[in-house]
């Protein structure tokens, strides 16, 4: 710079500063409309949140302040009754759901994690049937229940397999009804496990049985415990198709899987309760409702710590 | 060797090739004896005779021939996508997990064709282990790693030792024996490369196929791999694929140079062995103007 002379070393200088003000100014100058656009926008995203969130929030709170003179231990161990309310309780109906749960779990785990293994390790995609397979186990995910309790109804509690209103009939069609959700899931999970995995059984001579049986279900069975359980949560409160393939609305005693004089579960018994004329019943299904969220809720959450706890990083 | 008769014993296909790679125990191979051989000298593991590979039938590599020897260590070089891993998958069948993937020509390996209609892959890939670019360890305990192999064969009896030996053999055993019970992603990249090149080499094979092993690593682990190379050719024979042409020079005996090449109108491209000789000549004085423009960095 000396050998500019002071004259052009103060143009210099004159420039710099007149360009540092004016890359300050940009800095600092965020138009005010966009400015507006973004709040309006982030306000709208917490409206729609906020709204998802009040919605379940009132439902809860509206259940607890309606069961909150029902909700006790009593609740959970006292069998249903018609006349006497107050001394009414869901044992026999939540040991109904637990019994139908075991037998979805029974019929599911094998059926639905077999599936997505053919799928995800052995079936050719370039086949047009197994594209046809994928596709079909989606849109069954989105059939509605009503439509499996038609079907179980239809096939299972008569027609083909005429089982009868046992409650395995029902475990059975509740099977059905979440079997395409327990095969997504343990698609995903074991779509999660990276291929140079496979590769580096595979070269060490492993056969494919060997490396699903010892490298894949291992590393997958988090992901896939997690599905089947948040998929079991929602069978658990499915009512529909469970009304449909016999759960009687009322029932004073402990079901049996096979027993043809009746079953019936949680969410049933609730339905019932809430449309008995008497108001006392009506606080019984809001104490219901309570005792099944409280249930699903733990199921959901133990789902959540499994997956946190156990899913291996890659 | 205990379970090599065991294994000699069973009816099934890849047999004779399993009596032949047996065979070498018969060779004794002292370190240093057989630098820069002149190709032709030592016995042919593979004999590759116009092997094209087609992905969904368009050629990622066309026409290669070559022999590649016991004991050596073999390099292919060449620029991306000419089809060095392509070609180097072929020779351990790993190219048929891909179900769009077909191999023409023949390959024979110890005399016979890998590719025979006898001939089943997993057996195969028992004799011909690989490591790949990634290391990638199994989510399991060090232990279990190396132990993996050696079980899926039925190897049970003194898996301990085996264990020992191959993380040994693969310069691991010092900075692991005291966790082998760890987690195998607890361990360094440079690491877990040799943990998988002990995983390999716990099942005793014949041949070890390295797809670019080094190039996810930093130079000291590269190091410490390429010096366990020219330690493990004593036993085993060895194919590299490598874009590091260094590192060819360094560990290898013979390389292979390949090269895209592009049809007329530039819309298909391939890969063809341009030259393929003595590492040391291929680095001197290639015979082919396009290998002396690619070692000497005027191209690729």
């Amino acid at each position: 710079m000396a050998a500019l002379g002071p004259r052009a070393e103060r143009t210099r200088l004159a420039a710099a500063g007149a360009r540092s003000a004016t890359e300050a100014a940009m800095l600092s100058g965020q138009p005010l409309k966009d400015v507006i656009k973004g709040r309006v926008f982030l306000a709208l995203l917490l409206a729609a949140l906020g709204l998802a969130l009040l919605g379940l929030a009132a439902l809860v709170i509206d259940a607890v302040i309606d069961g909150r003179s029902m909700l006790s231990l009593d609740l959970l161990t006292n069998s249903a009754s018609r006349i006497s309310p107050e001394t009414a309780g869901y044992a026999n109906a939540i040991y109904g759901t637990i019994l139908l749960i075991a037998g979805v779990l029974v019929m599911t785990v094998p059926i639905g994690v077999g599936s997505a293994i053919y799928l995800e390790e052995y079936a050719d995609r370039t086949k047009w049937w197994n594209r046809a397979i994928e596709l079909n186990v989606q849109n069954l995910a989105a059939v509605p229940s009503i439509v499996y309790g038609i079907l179980g109804l239809a096939f299972i509690v008569r027609g083909p397999l005429d089982l009868g209103f046992i409650l395995f009939a029902g475990s059975i069609t509740l099977s059905l009804l979440v079997l395409p959700t327990v095969i997504i899931a343990a698609r995903e999970a074991i779509r999660a496990v990276p291929p140079s995995i496979r590769e580096g059984s595979f070269a060490l001579g492993a056969t494919r049985l060997q490396t699903v049986r010892r490298q894949i279900l291992p590393a997958a069975i988090p992901g896939i415990a997690t599905g089947v359980i948040l998929a079991v949560s929602r069978a658990a409160g499915e009512t529909a198709p469970l009304l449909l393939v016999g759960a009687a609305t009322f029932v004073t005693f402990d079901p049996t899987v096979f027993g043809d004089n009746g079953y019936t579960a949680l969410p049933v018994m609730i339905f019932n309760n809430a449309k008995q004329a008497q108001p006392e019943f009506h606080v019984l299904a809001a104490a219901g409702i309570v005792v099944m969220l409280v249930v699903i809720l733990v199921m959901n959450s133990f789902a959540i710590w499994l997956r946190n706890r156990y899913e291996q990083k890659w | 060797m205990a379970h090599d008769e065991e294994r000699v014993g069973n009816t099934d296909p890849g047999r004779a090739a399993r009596e032949a790679a047996a065979g070498r125990a018969a060779i004794a191979v002292r370190p240093g004896e057989f630098q820069h051989s002149a190709p032709g000298k030592r016995e042919k593991v593979f004999e590759l005779k116009g092997i094209d590979v087609l992905y969904s039938g368009v050629a990622a590599v066309k026409g290669i021939s070559m022999d590649i020897r016991r004991n050596d260590v073999t390099a292919l070089i060449g620029p991306s996508g000419c089809g060095k891993s392509t070609l180097l998958r072929c020779l351990n069948r790993m190219n048929d997990l891909i179900p769009s993937a077909e191999v023409k020509g023949e390959l024979l390996y110890h005399g016979e064709d890998l590719y025979g209609p006898t001939v089943d892959p997993v057996q195969v890939r028992k004799l011909i282990g690989m490591v790949f670019q990634k290391p990638n360890p199994f989510p399991k305990s060090i232990y279990d790693n190396v132990a993996f192999g050696p079980r899926i064969l039925g190897n049970k009896e003194n898996l301990d030792q085996t264990v020992e030996q191959a993380l040994r053999g693969a310069a691991l055993w010092d900075e692991v024996k005291d966790r082998l019970e760890g987690n195998a992603f607890g361990l360094s990249g440079g690491q877990q490369q040799r943990l998988c090149i002990a995983r390999c080499i716990a099942v005793e094979p014949d041949v070890i196929l390295m797809d670019e092993p080094c190039s996810a690593l930093d130079p000291i682990s590269t190091g410490k791999i390429e010096d366990l190379m020219i330690e493990l050719k004593q036993e085993f024979s060895i194919v590299i694929v490598t874009h590091n042409m260094q590192q060819a020079a360094r560990v290898s005996d013979h390389t292979a140079f390949l090269m895209v090449e592009l049809d007329a109108d530039e819309d298909n491209r391939w890969g063809r062995l341009v030259e393929y000789d003595e590492t040391e000549k291929i680095f001197t004085n290639p015979a082919d103007k396009r290998t002396e423009d690619y070692v000497s960095g005027k191209v690729g």
